[in-house]
């Protein structure tokens, strides 16, 4: 179960780093994502089907992530729509896209070789799955590493945190921004691709909750990892949708029944936004009794030396203290 | 609102820029800036014609300081990642690695200058760091890129006195020995005279008295105040 879990988080990583860039590097919740992952698998397996192989397949449905992250980007800031709108008009738009790319709801691969099936075929079906995914993820974080140690890189993180002063510092921020939707998006229909090859088909509906799985997959790993180093909050990334895998897992081995995973996935996002401020209250607390504690020895100690040397006036002092 | 105003700013001038809350001071500079657009008239600096053109492409002869340190500097990221991005004013686009051993040694040099002991906190995170420290690291952003043209916007309302005048004679300090082209708002009118070389008085739009030399040093605080009366 753990090792489903592991092969099908790597699978989904891409699109928890694609959130993740979006909703933390640009502080943009970006809709978008439930119309770009369908299109990644849609692409996908229309280009499969077409005759193309699955590397390229795959590259052409990450292509098409791009694109839709640019028009999103392009609505945000040239026709400067609020971000959720945006995102919203894209993703509704993309419906269509996805219906007239798979001509039906339900596309399934046929005899078409995926990307697992480069693997050796003696590995099993989760060895395989967790060989792409590794050789996947690996790549885009690595790509995404080195993005982040670049000029760009740190214009991005720049306009995302205070775009006034990315501005006055010469930054074009809606450039930016659209690249970071570009690549955010890219990333989320790359795991759209592995999903659509991983399943052996691409579905109309496969997009629905993809935000939801994105945003706690990143509270989720935020939790467990934390730190400033980029490779760091990609790796918490990673983590995160392996965590959210397997708590899905989890939940359908005790018997829930598949369409309330949806509802499931909502509640567990509630859980991990509230998590974050149960613990902050509860650690306030923790330092505030620490610290009366600590004025409280004080004190103790100013008593002995006071009482020390004049030992008639600590009456004021004794009446405060509970002893 | 400004109406009909022609300024020169001469290459080497201190403008001190005062008047009256919503006597067009801070749209002055926001019009300069490019953060307000101009329905009428023409904009040049350096040399350049920039009336329509963005506050990213204007920052190439340009550097602000704003009145609020929170804005002047990006918090989530390191002193050192804040002094690389204002280092350049272009070549946002590129994709060469920030990060060099030497740069960091020249950034610490840099900051040593600020007598504020953030030459030892160079990968702190700038939202740590107070107010007063913030301001002064935004100071040093402003002039690294060496501006043609500074803009000074209340950068020293925000603090406390002490930290005011701290603050203050360091940009005195640095714009002297940089010699930068400087244009400073301030409310404090002890500052316009004691600072720079020229005035700059705004009221209604328009620009009511604009005194230089040794006309602007006979200039007293109570000639000033009964010119606001008026």
């Amino acid at each position: 179960m753990l090792i489903t879990s592991i092969g099908q988080g790597l699978l989904w990583a891409p699109l928890v780093i694609g959130v993740f860039i979006t909703f933390r590097i640009l502080d943009i919740p970006d809709l978008t994502t439930e119309g770009s992952f369908p299109l990644g698998a849609a692409v996908t397996v229309h280009a499969m089907i077409q005759g193309q192989s699955a590397l390229t397949a795959t590259i052409a449905g990450f292509i098409a992530g791009c694109l839709a992250g640019w028009v999103t980007g392009m609505l945000d800031t040239k026709l400067h729509m609020p971000s959720l709108l945006a995102g919203i008009l894209t993703m509704t738009g993309l419906y269509s896209v996805n219906m007239h790319i798979m001509g039906k709801s339900n596309v399934p691969l046929l005899s078409q070789k995926v990307l697992m099936d480069r693997l050796p075929m003696s590995w099993t079906l989760d060895g395989q799955t967790i060989g792409i995914g590794l050789i996947v993820t690996g790549v885009v974080m690595a790509l995404l590493i080195w993005l982040f140690k670049t000029r760009l890189g740190l214009s991005l993180m720049a306009t995302g945190n205070n775009s006034a002063m990315s501005s006055a510092n010469g930054i074009h921020t809606d450039r930016m921004v659209i690249i970071g939707y570009m690549i955010s998006n890219g990333c989320i229909a790359l795991s759209g691709a592995l999903i659509a090859q991983s399943n052996g088909y691409a579905d109309i509906g496969m997009g629905i909750g993809t935000i939801v799985i994105g945003l706690a997959s990143v509270l989720v790993g935020e939790i467990f990892l934390r730190g400033r180093q980029i490779w760091l909050r990609l790796s918490a990334m990673v983590l995160g949708a392996i965590i959210y895998r397997y708590l899905l897992t989890v939940a359908m081995g005790l018997g829930f029944p598949v369409d309330d995973l949806k509802i499931l996935s909502a509640g567990i996002l509630v859980v991990v936004i509230c998590l974050p401020l149960i613990r902050n209250k509860y650690r306030t607390r923790q330092q505030l009794k620490r610290y009366l504690k600590q004025i409280g020895v004080e004190q103790n100690e100013n008593q002995s030396i006071s009482s020390l040397k004049r030992p008639a006036s600590t009456e004021g002092l004794l009446s405060r203290d509970p002893k | 609102m400004l109406k009909n105003v022609s300024l020169t700013i001469e290459p080497g001038d201190f403008i001190s820029v005062i008047g009256n809350n919503g006597a067009g001071k801070s749209t002055l500079l926001n019009t300069i800036a490019g953060t307000l657009p101009v329905d009428a008239g023409e904009l040049t600096l350096a040399g350049h014609r920039v009336t329509k053109k963005s506050v990213a492409y204007r920052a190439q002869w340009l550097s602000r300081v704003f009145q609020d340190p929170k804005l002047g500097t990006a918090g989530e990221l390191s002193v050192a990642e804040n002094l690389t991005l204002a280092s350049q004013h272009t070549g946002s686009m590129s994709l060469g690695l920030y990060r060099h051993a030497q740069q960091e040694a020249s950034y610490r040099q840099l900051l040593a200058t600020l007598h504020m002991g953030l030459e030892d906190r160079l990968s702190t995170q700038v939202k740590y760091l107070s107010g007063g420290q913030r301001q002064a690291l935004s100071l040093l952003m402003a002039t690294l890129s060496q501006p043609d043209l500074l803009l000074l916007d209340e950068h020293t309302a925000a603090l406390d006195p002490q930290t005011s005048a701290q603050v203050m004679a360091l940009t005195q300090e640095i714009v002297t020995t940089h010699r930068l082209t400087t244009m400073m708002i301030t409310h404090k009118m002890s500052d316009a005279l004691k600072y720079g070389n020229r005035l700059v008085m705004v009221q209604d739009g328009q620009i009511k008295l604009d005194v230089r030399g040794a006309e602007k040093d006979q200039l007293e605080q109570n000639q000033l105040m009964k010119l606001f009366a008026e």
